[in-house]
């Protein structure tokens, strides 16, 4: 690997709410790598959903506008933590390589689009740019015994065609990470199921069901902790967790992670740096459970 | 449930509408299922998304654009990305959507009132004010009781903020919008 | 010297958009031309009568009709001319369908570019001299590649026909995939006791020589005389002292070899008989797994051959075969389905194709014909068969469809239940294709006899749930979304094109589709020829093909071959290369160059000089562009003829 490059960072607007522990482990573990995060300067929100959903050219300008800021700082590569915020700025990249949709962003716009830059997850950055064996060689307190799903939600990886990332199918750089930062990595076999997405405030009964499916087949197959990359899947899980309970007659309560909470506790990051804090499902019993469960293992290895 | 009469009520414009702003060829369709076998939603839809592929072949506008289905899709690619004939479905959504804002028709309306509240927060602000979105949408439903189970949740975590956060370029982007309502009003 | 030309409507497709009345009359103007004249269909019979009246009538002496490709028609005018009584050499043709109707709307510019075609073809005409084909011998013996049932059918045939038989097999026996199946659709016969006596037919025909076990490594030669040069891989076993006894598989330690024959469910012996019915019946040594070629120690298959046969030092051997004729017969592979991520991507061990589940049905099996899941051995309840996986699907660059899927797993479904009464099957369908006799019957009969529950949908997603696989796709019939709890997921995976398909053509110098399946010489009329003269096609090497289908293709081959070689010598074209040999210097150019060893040089008077073997030339012209004094010209393509077209289409 060459030495770590320099990214323009795009936060995004739940990472001043309710995913800052998202926005500021992901820093701290960036850092511990030495990775430059450089913020897009007076970024504004790529549109979500909601912008895609009243027209295609209208949610491209909204991403554009930080992109073409980005090009002009002379960075050329953005990285962002939330894969919502990631298609809708991968997708507005692609959008504007034809130039009589590049047009009509341009009249939005009121200018003339520069090249801008490429766009990649930070989840990618890690996997990719840094790779897992750099990231075990900066892990100081493995996760040794932490049973864990990885859950990469619907867009982190598709459409293949605009993510160009991992598999859509059977995605693995979390996985990887967290093997990594010595965790028990347990196959789950809906990586990829959409949570609900932001249908929690209108339906939140859909959320529920779905997201319900995703805790039970975790918990069915006995994990400490669910890790996720997306503030919305997070906050469909972790703070929703007692509505899908309550729609499927359950009493689960499992932590759910962001992977870089995660990592920056293998890396031996203070909690506060990692805002373990913020999470609604408590997880210091999920970490006890799984150092616990270590002890247990080696005094087994030790006697045998 | 209703004849369909497929000369009569077959709306060709809309058919090379759809197929022009998605840039996908509908014919292409082969009526696998696919995409409703893979569809979370299916359970929460009026139609499944296989049967809006068909209705939008059979040119069926009103019954496509009256539809929850379309507001309920969340965008979540799995149709698009199995898809055994390359068809971009979770874009013919999005664009069946356009169409049915540009009606005035929202079949599920409370899906509409959050995205556009949240979209009035960012026009507003640059960014998107969780805390206000909310209060809008709650203001124009009228569903005072939305979400209240989570707030004694999240409050005492010190995450959602009780002021948005303006950015210098706010009129930048209201600007995006503004020119977007003329453009579309052109 | 007289010419006619006659230019052909051929109905719309050509006067559609050419006007062939004003063809005709421009070619009127043209030297040597005595009369000109358009004809409704010149191939039809008043057509080819027209054309004979009017050699007669006008004494021509040479012929150019204006309509198709050669291709298609050449052979039917040639033939026409000779009736009327001249050399069949002195006829051109002038393409003016493929190369101008069906490609242009344009009529005036269509009809401007078919009357220069008509001019150049005169010009052509006028140059060309009558021929006269040379005869050669045949070599009356054929060689079949490929020992599936197809080739097996094609062997047979030619042999009880009288010829003598070389079939070439790759694998340690012959029977294809056929020997891979249980039971055969509609019948529901069992496959080896069907197949079994034709694989003993072959090994005891005294017309047939079987070469297992060896692949073609190079063929050269043309229609009648082919010689091709055969590899016969080492099997480190000698076949002349193999009694097929079985001792060796008994006592060998290596049981960790991939059992090829049972599509890799179970494992087999590094030295083994892939199965009982096996013919020939000898063993091979798998070098990937042997300890002794690994590691050099073991021998014990040595040890215990009570016939001395184990030989770990033998070496590929290529041995010559010559042939007046083959017949390809490679058949088809698999789709690898681990491209399917949504079905697990090979990696859930009880999500297996559909031709793993027809060795676990298989009483010559690796279960014994008892259906048991591969993970744990446990018997299934619920199987789940999901149709269309890797056939019909352009996102896998597979559009075309197997065609036989569907009837293989409702027959599955049917055994099924056969061997399991209290399981339940379930079959995710898009369309169930059954035309063949008896064919839609039997998908009928599984569902309303065995109870095999069909959904239509195509399934989105296969996910293990604790011992269980969730499956969940569309039943679109009722609109929903459907999930059943399998405890064994078969996929009927789509046929492609045999592996090395391409450079087997290559060798062969036969045409093969993007996909790799072999080019038939006319989609509808030439279903077992190629474009290569003496090369023929049988079974699904030339696309997906069913049992009988690939058996009525073998026969049909073997009787094209039979009418090949029923005549005692064959016509070679006389469009080859002629050397002037006043002007040839002897420098040998024309002798490298020839791809078909058809030039050499002998003494003529003391000085080297070249000389064409006129049967073996293909006519290619090679020789004839690499001559520097040019000494060697191809005729009916000579260097005037081709100067004087460019010129009558430069003039015009």
């Amino acid at each position: 690997m060459s030495s770590p490059r320099t990214y323009a960072y795009y936060p995004g607007c739940s990472g001043l709410g309710t995913s800052m522990e998202y926005d500021i482990s992901t820093r701290a573990v960036c850092k511990a790598l030495g990775m430059t995060l450089t913020d897009i300067p007076d970024w504004s929100c790529c549109g979500s959903t909601p912008a895609h959903t009243v027209d295609h050219s209208f949610s491209t300008a909204l991403s554009a506008r930080n992109l073409k800021i980005a090009a002009k700082a002379g960075l050329s590569t953005v990285t962002t933590p939330c894969p919502s915020c990631l298609t809708n700025l991968k997708t507005a990249g692609k959008n504007v390589k034809d130039a009589e949709f590049k047009k009509k962003v341009e009249i939005l716009l009121d200018g003339q689009l520069p090249e801008l830059p490429e766009v990649m997850s930070v989840l990618q950055a890690l996997y990719e740019d840094i790779g897992a064996d750099v990231v075990a060689e900066h892990v100081k307190k493995p996760l040794t015994g932490l049973k864990v799903a990885c859950y990469y939600g619907c867009i982190m990886n598709r459409p293949p065609e605009v993510m160009e990332f991992d598999d859509p199918e059977h995605p693995i750089a979390m996985d990887k990470l967290m093997e990594a930062a010595g965790a028990t990595v347990i196959p789950f076999p809906l990586k990829v199921e959409c949570c609900g997405a932001s249908l929690g405030v209108a339906r939140k009964d859909v959320v529920a069901k779905l997201t319900g499916k995703l805790i039970d087949t975790a918990a069915g197959l006995g994990v400490d902790a669910l890790v996720t990359a997306c503030p919305l899947c997070q906050m469909n899980l972790d703070l929703r967790q007692d509505q899908a309970n309550a729609a499927l007659g359950t009493r689960h309560r499992i932590p759910v992670f962001y992977y870089t909470q995660l990592l920056g506790l293998a890396f031996d990051l203070p909690e506060e740096a990692l805002g373990l804090d913020k999470l609604c499902v408590d997880p210091h019993h999920a970490l006890e459970t799984a150092k616990e469960r270590a002890q247990n293992t080696k005094v087994r290895e030790e006697t045998a | 449930m209703d004849v369909v009469f497929l000369d009569k009520t077959r709306d060709d414009a809309f058919v090379a509408e759809v197929e022009r702003e998605s840039g996908q060829n509908v014919a292409l369709c082969y009526q696998c299922g696919n995409c409703t076998a893979g569809c979370p939603y299916t359970f929460a839809y009026d139609i499944p998304v296989s049967q809006i592929m068909r209705l939008l072949q059979a040119g069926q506008k009103d019954r496509l654009l009256k539809c929850k289905s379309i507001w309920l899709c969340a965008t979540c690619e799995s149709c698009t990305t199995r898809c055994p004939n390359n068809i971009d479905v979770a874009k013919i959504m999005d664009v069946l959507r356009h169409q049915a804002r540009r009606h005035g028709l929202a079949g599920e309306r409370n899906v509409k009132v959050f995205w556009d509240a949240f979209l009035d927060s960012v026009k507003a602000h640059g960014r998107v004010f969780e805390l206000g979105a909310l209060a809008t949408y709650v203001t124009r439903t009228g569903r005072f009781w939305t979400d209240m189970d989570l707030g004694p949740k999240i409050f005492p975590k010190g995450k959602i903020g009780f002021k948005p956060h303006d950015i210098k370029g706010k009129d930048e982007v209201k600007k995006i919008f503004d020119r977007f309502m003329e453009e579309s009003s052109k | 010297m007289k010419i006619g030309v006659f230019v052909c409507h051929c109905g719309s497709n050509i006067a559609g958009a050419v006007d062939p009345a004003k063809v005709a009359e421009s070619a009127r103007a043209l030297p040597d031309v005595v009369i000109a004249t358009d004809t409704l269909y010149a191939c039809s019979e008043p057509g080819q009568q027209g054309i004979i009246d009017a050699v007669k009538e006008y004494e021509l002496d040479g012929v150019v009709v204006a309509s198709c490709t050669p291709r298609m028609h050449e052979a039917t005018f040639r033939r026409a001319v000779e009736r009327a009584g001249i050399n069949r050499y002195m006829f051109e043709m002038a393409n003016i369908r493929e190369h101008v109707s069906w490609i242009g709307k344009d009529k005036e510019a269509n009809t401007n570019k078919a009357a220069e075609l008509v001019g150049m073809a005169v010009e052509k005409l006028r140059r060309d001299r009558p021929l006269i084909p040379k005869q050669f011998d045949i070599n009356k013996r054929v060689m079949i590649i490929g020992g599936g049932v197809a080739g097996i059918q094609a062997a047979l045939d030619c042999a009880d026909g009288g010829l003598e038989v070389i079939l070439v097999e790759k694998t340690s026996s012959i029977g294809g995939k056929m020997a891979k199946l249980d039971k055969t659709f509609p019948t529901v016969d069992c496959s080896s006791c069907i197949l079994g006596p034709r694989m003993v037919d072959v090994a005891q025909h005294p017309n047939i020589t079987l070469y297992a076990y060896s692949e073609i490594e190079s063929i050269s030669g043309y229609v009648g005389n082919f010689q091709a040069n055969i590899r016969k891989k080492t099997t480190y076993v000698d076949w002349e002292l193999c009694t097929g006894c079985g001792l060796c598989m008994e006592k060998c330690p290596s049981k960790k070899s991939t059992d090829h024959f049972n599509e890799k469910v179970g494992v087999t012996t590094a030295i083994n008989i892939p199965f009982p019915q096996a013919i020939p019946k000898k063993a091979v040594i798998d070098a990937e797994f042997c300890t002794k070629l690994i590691k050099g120690k073991c021998g014990v298959c040595a040890k215990v051959c009570p016939s001395k046969a184990i030989k770990y030092e033998m070496e590929d051997e290529v041995v010559t075969e010559n042939v007046g004729a083959v017949v390809v017969a490679t058949g088809f592979d698999l789709f690898d389905y681990s491209v399917y991520g949504e079905y697990g991507a090979g990696k859930y061990p009880d999500v297996i194709t559909s031709l793993q589940y027809e060795r676990l049905l298989s009483a010559s099996g690796p279960t014994g014909g008892h259906i048991k899941r591969p993970s744990d051995g446990k018997e299934p309840k619920n199987i789940v068969f999901i149709q269309c996986v890797g056939s019909r699907d352009k996102s896998v660059d597979r559009p075309y469809c197997s065609g036989f899927c569907c009837m293989y797993t409702a027959k599955q479904a049917i055994l099924t239940k056969d061997h399991i009464p209290d399981s339940q099957s379930y079959v995710f369908y898009m369309d169930i294709r059954s035309p063949g006799k008896m064919y839609d019957e039997f998908t009928r009969r599984a569902m309303e006899e065995y109870g095999a529950r069909y959904i239509r949908g195509r399934v989105a997603m296969v996910y293990p749930k604790g011992e269980k696989y969730i499956v969940r796709g569309a039943d679109t019939l009722m609109g929903t979304t459907a999930e059943i709890e399998a405890d064994l997921v078969v996929l009927a995976v789509g046929a492609e094109a045999a592996k090395g398909s391409p450079q087997l053509a290559e060798k062969l110098r036969i045409s093969y589709d993007k996909y790799g399946f072999f080019m038939e010489g006319h989609p509808k009329l030439k279903p077992v020829e190629t474009n290569t003269a003496g090369v023929y096609l049988a079974g699904a090497c030339q696309g997906p093909k069913d049992i009988p289908s690939s058996v009525a293709q073998g026969s049909a081959a073997a009787a094209k071959v039979l009418g090949l070689f029923s005549k005692d010598k064959l016509e070679s074209d006389p469009q080859v290369s002629h050397v002037e040999i006043k002007r040839c210097v002897g420098c040998g150019k024309c002798v490298e160059t020839c791809p078909f060893g058809a030039v050499k040089l002998v003494d003529f008077r003391g000085m080297p000089k070249a000389e064409v073997i006129e049967t073996v030339c293909q006519g290619c012209g090679i020789c004839a562009v690499t001559c520097p004094q040019g000494a060697i010209q191809l005729e009916h393509f000579t260097d005037n003829q081709i100067l004087a077209e460019v010129n009558a289409l430069c003039r015009s």
